[in-house]
């Protein structure tokens, strides 16, 4: 059931040529390659139809979409019919309504006629379809479904059982009328194939995967199939136990840097579903298991509904006022800066807020706290990408749109995995790659994209952890000295005397492909074919994450890729480009914002006094010409005892910062941390004061994705607290004494706009116009820039960097023979403070090591094992997956689960530009052991997990209790 | 903040410009670096270890935190 104001127009879109037809009498003119059902619909005239929707190919099954076309004896399906010069059509006679009458008949004979009772009542298509037909008497009488199991129809999935093993949605298939949407949705839309037919005629049924439940089957629970299906057959669980939605907000998802448009659907203040925007400009329509559904946790029990504070935190923790609170916050914080300095507090903002509340946690700290210690949670991820990117093209952002990958020849993937990170931008990739551009995919682990149906990567390179540049040097060299340098590109973009400088040094024969071999671990045949490809396939397209950025080397690594598109004229056009795939949903707005110690919003540096001038007025304060604290230096700096006060909003550092021991000892030195967030998280249990914080719900604002995309956030629900963030923050910043007194957070965009060149044509009045826009918005470009660094680079000239390799610190040894790295999987979103309060932990309960089947040999670990991870700085213990998806010498795991304690093994390494740490590089031995240490014990008892259900997850459960 | 790390800390940025920059500008390069970000403790914190020796600092290291010293007092 699609959304409840969606007006479908029955096939997609197509953009030939105009063609000037006649439908009806009604002469009209369309593009080239439009169907005539909906040129009809276009027109005004919705002809109808059971097996068309237009996200989805047209399909030509149903045959109740028949047309009459002058001058053919034939009546057409007007779903598969293209429209033609001159072409008359008629969409309503006596022979059509009589033939569709027939159709619908035969549909509605196998099908229950419980319409009073059934989900999908009023919005169910083929309801619709019998109303339309003038539907009155079923002639036949039909196949009951529960005949169809005695008949020996079905075999598993039998036309009378109701599958409802997903969590969010259930397939009853004796509501389902076979006609394909759900198994082309996945094909189509979402790329997974999860679904076919099977049997033939009466006999033909739906299954996922090999006729088995849905939980258990390939389906990623995209829910596109759901969307897709005309009936209730397959149906989200909430509008059976909630009801139908009654209004609809268009808002964006708070999840992964897609930024997917959701509309909001709700009844009676509830939310019942949410439905990908058709009209979303970077998700067309589609969505994953995590925007679709995983957003229970708004109104989990766990969330705080009171302020609370404590005056140490060994007390219990004791509920105030919002007053109270934000008295208690602002007193302790002007205590600690009338004994220790001004200096000796600062704030950190998180990437899971608005671009507005970001703004204002930063104005707070450069106002009421008076200095520049102000830091994003970009740190621990995208810094790299700001500082590489900044310094080679001019602009700390992405390229291109996510669209542009349609026009991509050659797709070269580093250090990401967007099929599981950001999904939806994952499935456009699919469909590229399925019309037959080509692939390259750099990762030490075998990806899904390196093989996976009707995909294989054209080159794999496994890259061996920490090795990152100098697999980029080693392509560069191979697009140096083979001749496959843009020349005439080159010559008239970038600076020429760094260009030489690069190129003399990649063309050093200790960067070639062979003599790099032994270091990267990757046959240096594979390492030519790949930079071969990429420099001479087409438009060559970089995609990279965090596989890139979180290393000793992130920066280098971030200029190597800039180097490589510049050398091969791979910048400045559709279908090219360096694209940072973004972790959060608005790692780029908190970067844009100017939450970093050393930049103002713009990426405009404190020590500008033009840049800063502009604040002083705007603020009517002396913004600070000094750099502040990064969040490590807020650590190093408690624990030396000049930093003694913390804002967070947002952000769990107790969970996601590296070198857990060290996190916790700098945050327990500190006198007053406040934090604001929607749940007790583990940054809390050091926490003095707790400012409860709203949802994406529950408040007004703006999202940036990982393509400079501005999107609206939406109302949904009035705030369960009673306060939105931004809110929040201006209550304490007025106890601070420095007044704020906005009244909503489009006040808050329109001083972004005067105070940010890159946003001042930005209002919330065009947002809603056009629906979202990509910065720079200004009077340049009034409506947005989708592609960058278009005939020149933002800095003028393209800069070349010199990027030597330099081995990480932390190397594999004999005592820690085997390199830990680190990802995310499908259903669990960051520190899972989210997704593990919802039902996505149905298909993840619990962070694994992957290791591969030789090194699981040789410690004796069989697949379940409880596993003992030691590095430098610390151990913990995770249940062992062995697999060959890692090779040998390498090890994996996620970070989704606070007992799984990632962080408590990785190190204090750093990349020298940013210090975001190296999360992905960690040397570790792993030994078979008995059970999980004791506070992984007691965390795991303590946590809030909405239903841990798979197998495994029981199995610990009891292994847990018998400890 | 501990000497130790901050001086890995500009050991590591003197990686990067070592081959990057050329001689007579790495060292400059390197302080730039600090003075732009690194807040005024951590740059005086390695500006008084380097009076007190210096020990750890590699050679362009040295060269860039003289610059920073003799930048910040002028």
């Amino acid at each position: 059931m699609y959304s409840i104001d969606h007006h479908d127009l029955g096939t997609p879109a197509a953009a030939g040529a105009s063609v000037t037809l006649e439908i009806d009498g009604q002469t009209l003119t369309v593009p080239g390659g439009t169907s005539v059902m909906r040129a009809a619909a276009l027109a005004g005239t919705q002809v109808p139809k059971l097996c068309a929707t237009d996200t989805l190919k047209a399909f030509g099954s149903c045959r109740l979409c028949l047309v009459e076309v002058e001058g053919r004896k034939d009546l057409p399906a007007s779903c598969t019919l293209q429209v033609a010069p001159g072409m008359k059509v008629r969409t309503q006679s006596d022979r059509l309504a009589r033939i569709r009458r027939g159709v619908v008949e035969l549909y509605v004979s196998e099908h229950p006629l419980e319409c009073g009772t059934c989900t999908a009542n009023g919005h169910c298509e083929l309801q619709d379809a019998a109303k339309t037909v003038g539907l009155e008497e079923i002639r036949y009488p039909g196949r009951p479904a529960a005949l169809a199991t005695a008949e020996g129809l079905s075999p598993t999935n039998s036309h009378n059982v109701c599958d409802t093993s997903n969590p969010y949605f259930n397939f009853d298939p004796s509501l389902c009328i076979t006609c394909s949407r759900c198994v082309r949705a996945c094909d189509e839309v979402q790329g997974t194939l999860a679904l076919t037919v099977q049997g033939r005629g009466l006999e033909s049924t739906i299954v996922a995967s090999q006729a088995e439940r849905f939980i258990d089957s390939e389906c990623v629970s995209c829910g596109a199939c759901v969307e897709a299906c005309p009936t209730a057959a397959l149906s989200e669980k909430p509008l059976a136990i909630i009801g139908q939605p009654t209004r609809v907000v268009t808002t964006t998802c708070a999840y992964c840097g897609v930024g997917c448009s959701l509309k909001a659907e709700v009844k009676d203040e509830q939310v019942v579903r949410m439905v990908p925007n058709r009209d979303g400009h970077a998700n067309h329509g589609h969505a994953c298991v995590k925007g679709r559904f995983a957003w229970g946790y708004t109104t989990h029990p766990d969330r705080v509904r009171s302020p609370m504070i404590r005056a140490s935190i060994q007390d219990a923790w004791r509920e105030v006022s919002w007053d109270d609170a934000f008295a208690y916050a602002a007193s302790e914080f002007k205590r600690i800066q009338a004994k220790h300095g001004r200096n000796s507090i600062g704030g950190i903002s998180s990437s899971r807020c608005t671009n507005e509340e970001v703004f204002l946690v930063q104005k707070l700290v450069r106002t009421a706290f008076g200095n520049n210690n102000i830091d994003t949670c970009a740190r621990v991820c995208h810094s790299p990408t700001g500082y590489g990117l900044k310094h080679t093209l001019g602009e700390s952002a992405g390229t291109q749109a996510f669209d542009s990958v349609m026009h991509a020849d050659v797709i070269f993937i580093i250090g990401a995995n967007p099929t599981e990170a950001h999904p939806v931008f994952g499935s456009q990739l699919k469909r590229r790659l399925r019309e037959g551009a080509k692939l390259i995919i750099a990762d030490p682990r075998a990806t899904e994209l390196v093989r996976t149906a009707h995909i294989a990567a054209d080159v794999h390179l496994p890259v061996r952890p920490g090795t990152n540049v100098a697999l980029l040097n080693a392509l560069a060299h191979v697009v140096v000295t083979e001749g496959l340098v843009h020349e005439a590109y080159v010559a008239a973009r970038c600076e020429p005397a760094p260009f030489a400088r690069w190129r003399a040094f990649v063309a050093e024969a200790r960067n070639s492909p062979e003599a790099l071999e032994s270091t990267t671990g990757i046959p240096a045949a594979s390492v030519r074919l790949a930079a071969r490809l990429y420099a001479t396939g087409g438009n060559g397209a970089i995609y990279y994450g965090l596989g890139v950025t979180e290393h000793s080397q992130g920066s280098t690594a971030v200029m190597g890729i800039a180097n490589l598109a510049m050398a091969t004229g791979n910048l400045g056009g559709e279908g090219k480009g360096v694209n940072p795939l973004r972790g959060q949903n608005n790692v780029q707005g908190a970067c844009d914002m100017g939450s970093f110690p050393h930049e103002l919003s713009g990426y405009r540096h404190v020590s500008d006094p033009a840049v800063r001038a502009l604040f002083d007025n705007a603020w009517g304060v002396q913004i600070d010409p000094e750099p502040g604290l990064r969040i490590p230096n807020m650590f190093e700096s408690a624990l030396d005892g000049s930093f003694l006060g913390l804002y967070v909003q947002g952000e769990d550092i107790a969970q996601s910062d590296p070198n857990t021991h060290h996190v916790h000892a700098a945050l327990a030195a500190m006198e007053c941390v406040v934090v604001q967030d929607l749940f007790l998280n583990e940054t809390a249990r050091f926490a003095h004061v707790f400012l409860p914080g709203s949802s994406f719900l529950e408040k007004d604002g703006t999202f940036t994705n990982a393509e400079r995309r501005v999107s609206r956030v939406r109302k949904v629900l009035e705030p369960l607290v009673g306060l939105a963030d931004w809110e929040v923050t201006q209550r304490l910043s007025n106890a601070l004494g420095y007044p704020m007194a906005y009244t909503h957070p489009s006040q808050i965009m329109e001083e972004i706009a005067r105070l940010t060149p890159t946003f001042s044509a930005l209002t919330y009045e065009k947002l809603d116009t056009l629906g979202s826009l990509q910065w720079p918005c200004n009077a340049e470009y009034p409506n947005g820039t989708p592609t960058m660094h278009v005939g020149q680079f933002v800095r003028g000239h393209g800069r070349f960097f010199v990027t030597e390799y330099v081995p990480t610190d932390e190397r594999a040894s004999r005592r820690f023979p085997l390199l830990l790295t680190t990802g995310r999987v499908l259903s669990q979103y960051n520190v899972g403070a989210q997704t593990r309060r919802t039902s996505n932990v149905a298909w993840h309960d619990e962070d694994r090591l992957e290791i591969h089947p030789d090194d699981a040999e040789t410690r004796g670990l069989a697949d379940g094992d409880w596993a003992g991870v030691t590095s430098r700085t610390g151990h913990t213990v995770l249940r062992a997956t062995v697999t060959d998806r890692v090779p040998p010498g390498v090890v994996y795991t996620t970070f989704h689960f606070p007992e799984s304690g990632a962080n408590v093994i990785t190190t204090d390494n750093s990349d020298w530009a940013t210090n975001c740490p190296e999360y992905k590089v960690t040397a570790v031995e792993v030994t078979c052991v008995a059970q999980p240490l004791d506070w992984q014990r007691r965390r795991h008892a303590e946590a809030p997990v909405v239903g841990r259900k798979s197998k495994d997850g029981e199995q610990r459960k009891r292994d847990v209790a018998a400890t | 903040m501990d000497a130790t790390q901050l001086v890995k800390m500009v050991n590591d940025i003197a990686a990067f410009f070592v081959a990057e920059a050329t001689p007579a500008e790495a060292p400059l390069a390197v302080a730039g670096h600090l003075r732009r970000s690194w807040p005024p403790p951590m740059r005086a914190r390695i500006i008084a270890h380097l009076a007190a020796g210096g020990a750890g600092l590699n050679e362009l290291s040295l060269a860039a935190v003289r610059c920073l010293a003799a930048g910040e007092s002028a």
